[in-house]
Parts: C-alpha cells; structure tokens; sequence
C-alpha cells in the first residue's frame, strides 16, 4: 500500500530527534487520528540550517515528517514557508487517500515551526 | 509447516494439510452436484453429512442442528436477520455488546436504520465482561433477540455465556452467540452454553477460507437470507460448497481431537511472551483478562508510539501481527473494543496484538521477544510523548 519511498523515509529516517536551542519549535496534531507532529528548526542567515522531526504516528506520518526535513533543510525561510503538503506527497511517490491528511501535518509543522521562529524574533 | 513468524491466528489460519487431502477429491474427481440422481452424487451428499457430524460433534450438537454457510459472517447475519424477520411482529427489540464483530454490530445497525429495530449495546468493564445484571434489567417485552459474543477477537476475554443465556431465556428471549474465535480453540458446548444459535468459521480452525457453520437448536424457527433450490433444510439455498464443507468437517474433527494439546503448547508461550513483555518493555499495558481468556491471544498498548508503526517495523523483521491502531484501519478510528474497554485514544493507538496458533514454536517466540523491544525502541526515539515524557 506504501511506496517504496515512503518505507524507506520510515525505516531508515536520520532526521528524528530534538534539536537544543532550537530557533523554532512547531506543535501540530490532527485530532481525528491522534498523530503528533514535532518540527524543531536551526535558523542561520536566513537559512535552514538544521531541522528535525519527532512524531508520534503511523508510517505515513513517519515518512512525511522525514521527507518534509529533507525538504526544508538548506532551504530560505520563505521558501521553506511556501512548501505544500501536495509537494511533500508527491516526493514520496504519493501516499493512500486515507493517508493524506499525514502530510498535511507536515505542511503544518513546517509552518507552525517558522512561526514560533519568527515570533520569538519579533520579541527579543 | 514452515510459519514460524506468523502470529496473527486471530485473523486467520492456514489450511491443516490434512484438511487440504481430505478436500482434494472433491475438486475435480467427485465434482458432482449433490442433489443430482446418480451414484457419485450421492457420494457427495454423504460427503457433507459426514462433515455435518463432525461439525456437530465439535458443538455437542445433533447433526441436523447444523446448517453450512459461506463463513462467520453470513452465520451472524443469518442468525441475526433471520430472528428479525420471523418475530418482527412479537417484537422489535435487539440486545447486542459494545466489543462485538462488525458482522453482528453493522447487521443490528442495518435493523435499526432500515427496518425498524431498537438496539441496545451493552457496555463492558475494563476487562471486556458483559455484566448478566446489566442484560437483565435491560431485557423488555419487545426484545426477541440477546446476541453476544463468547471470545473476543482482538482481547480474547470469554463472555460469562451461560449465565447470559439463562437471563435471556428467563424471559423467553433467543440468545445468539459469534464464536468464532472460542470456537476449536477451547471445549465449546453448545448445550452446556444453553444458546439456541451459535456462529462459527472455518479458516479460523485451519479449514478453507469462504465456509461457516451456524447452529440453531432444534425447534428454533428463523427465516433465510438466502432463497432458491431448499437447500440446508430450505435455510441456506445454492449448490453445497462441497469441498469446503468437506474442509470444515475435517478441520473440526481435528480441532475436536487436537485442542486440548494446543493450549498445553500454547499458553505457556503466551504466557512467556506476556512476562519478558512487561520486563523488557516499560509502559506496556495488558488489555483484557489473558488469564482467564483465550489461551492464545496477547493483547497490549505500548504506550507512546503508535501501532501501525510497530506493525510496519516487524514486518520488515519478518512478523506479521495485527493492531487496533486508528491508522491501521482505514476509519482513522481506533479499536471499538478498546474504546469501549476504556482505554485512551492513544493507549488504543499503540495496541498490539498477538495471536498464537498451532505452528508457532519457542523459537519463533525468543526471537519476536528479541525484535521487539528494539523496533520499540525506535520509534519512542522518534516519539515527543516519549523523549519529552517527565
């Protein structure tokens, strides 16, 4: 049912754990199921200079958790901001219909942890 | 037999091939419809009341007490639908549990939304027990049907039948039970049990997919589902599945002979994987009553991870085995049975199960108890309720 893509992000993932000090910390979770998302990011020069995931979920969320790090790293602020949970999907092979809404927790994750970064930038 | 990570039993069995030779020559050599006048027909229709003995047999049941279906779900519907509709006028009344397969549950649904009925769904303890209490005060003058469960599929806890169906017939109510899963694993009485119909399977007795058995005592009058040629007393038309019914005949007279062998091997080993579990595994909760239920079945929430991801990372070790998780059901919903058994969302998330059957080994089980708790492992590294937990 899954790509091979997506076994692979969920079997062979690095990009799990917690970053200290971390610029930005995204918190999301879709209700209906119950996953968790955690999105921790390194901010440098306007860069994503480091990010990474812990998640609470099925293989689904698993995989679009690692691929959505794989996606953002390196990349401008505002081009991170602009990634889509469409795109996410896509760069796994796609994912069951059920399973569409993992990688809109992706998107939001992404999001939620730019916004806590840019929200503590305003208020130092 | 060579399934040695197989430990999902629950879900289904491999044919006995002992079951596969018995079968075999009613594929191609005695082909022939039953009902049909010459000789080789009428060795197929001995062939089927040979297998409705044997079936019998496995219930303490008479022979013509036994009628054949397509498996555990057409049985339950029978039962169900066919009580329904022979006593709709004396009544419109269903008494069902909260734990029971989508069979019962979605066909009571079906009454009450197309066809007038009322429902109740009892609830359970935290165990999965049906209070008797509970069921009496819940009986009325409208209810013509108590249909519950003896083991559960996915905690293995055995409803307190006979007490249940006493109750029911206290008031002159039919009790009907789906034991599938108790059915060739424990000593299933039908007239110890005191039931008037009672559903089971085949290919969770290592017989054929696609094959059923429903018993209805003597005397019990329901309707059919299904009309035509008048076969199975009128109860059941089409054409006998000769060879499956060949298949669950021979599946339960082995069970019959074999069962009390199977829990001698088993329950140790479940009982094994349940104490290294707990000792190699912290937050692990044990749903169900394991002791007093289905020798075979273990069910535990690993807490803080989620169960589809347990599953993914076992197969990929080879183990196949089964969860109540949301994410690995298509509803996005978890486990009514453990829901109802009072467990969080999450907690229901992380649950495992694992069911045992007649080609596990010792081995097999030491070398799932070594994968574990390392494919745990993993994904609590992965999990904030875990890194984060105080």
């Amino acid at each position: 049912m899954y790509s091979k893509k997506v076994i692979e992000h969920f079997q062979n993932s690095k990009n799990y754990g917690k970053i200290e000090n971390a610029d930005g910390i995204g918190k999301v979770g879709n209700k209906k199921c119950g996953d968790v998302m955690w999105i921790y990011i390194k901010i440098e020069n306007g860069l994503i200079a480091d990010a990474k995931f812990e998640t609470f979920g099925c293989v689904a969320a698993i995989a679009t958790s690692s691929m959505a790090i794989d996606m953002m790293k390196g990349k401008p602020v505002e081009e991170a901001l602009a990634i889509t949970n469409k795109a996410v999907a896509e760069a796994l092979d796609g994912l069951p219909p059920e399973k569409m809404h993992c990688s809109i927790l992706a998107e939001e994750g992404i999001k939620a942890a730019i916004e806590d970064y840019m929200s503590k930038k305003k208020n130092n | 037999m060579e399934l040695k990570n197989y430990f999902d039993y629950n879900a289904t069995t491999p044919v006995d091939p002992r079951v596969v030779e018995a079968m075999r020559p009613f594929f191609s050599e005695n082909f022939h419809n039953p009902s049909s006048f010459y000789s080789q027909a009428g060795e197929a229709l001995q062939a089927i009341e040979v297998a409705r003995e044997q079936a019998a047999k496995l219930l303490n049941a008479r022979p013509d007490e036994i009628f054949f279906t397509s498996g555990g779900t057409e049985s339950d519907n029978l039962a169900i639908q066919g009580v329904a509709s022979m006593y709709k006028e004396k009544g419109n009344h269903i008494i069902t549990s909260a734990i029971e397969h989508p069979a019962v549950l979605k066909t009571c649904q079906f009454l009450a939304k197309k066809k007038g009925f009322e429902v109740t769904y009892l609830p359970v303890d935290e165990k999965g027990y049906v209070s008797p209490k509970e069921l009496k005060e819940s009986i009325k003058d409208a209810t013509i049907l108590v249909t519950i469960m003896h083991a559960n599929n996915e905690i293995g806890t055995l409803q307190p039948l006979k007490a249940l169906a006493e109750i029911a017939h206290s008031r002159g109510v039919y009790f009907h039970t789906d034991a599938v899963q108790s059915t060739g694993k424990i000593p299933v009485d039908v007239k110890d049990l005191g039931v008037d119909m009672l559903s089971f399977s085949s290919h969770k007795i290592y017989g054929p997919k696609g094959m059923g058995v429903l018993y209805i005592k003597k005397g019990v009058k329901i309707d059919p589902l299904l009309f035509g040629g008048g076969h199975e007393h009128g109860l059941r038309a089409g054409t006998e599945n000769v060879t499956g019914i060949v298949g669950i005949g021979k599946a339960a007279e082995i069970a019959l002979a074999e069962m009390r062998e199977e829990e001698k091997k088993l329950r140790p080993l479940r009982d094994r994987l349940k104490k290294m579990i707990l000792e190699t595994i912290p937050d692990v909760l044990v749903n169900g009553d394991p002791e007093n239920g289905l020798y075979n079945t273990l069910n535990v929430s690993i807490r803080h991870i989620e169960g589809e991801s347990i599953l993914a990372l076992l197969d990929g070790n080879g183990f196949a085995l089964s969860s109540g998780s949301a994410c690995s059901s298509k509803s996005l919903d978890p486990s009514h049975v453990l829901l109802a058994i009072g467990l969080k969302h999450e907690d229901a998330h992380g649950s495992l199960r694992i069911s045992l059957g007649k080609y596990n080994s010792e081995d097999a089980v030491n070398s799932l108890l070594e994968t574990l708790p390392v494919v745990v492992q993993r994904l609590r590294s992965m999990s904030p309720f875990w890194t984060n937990k105080k």
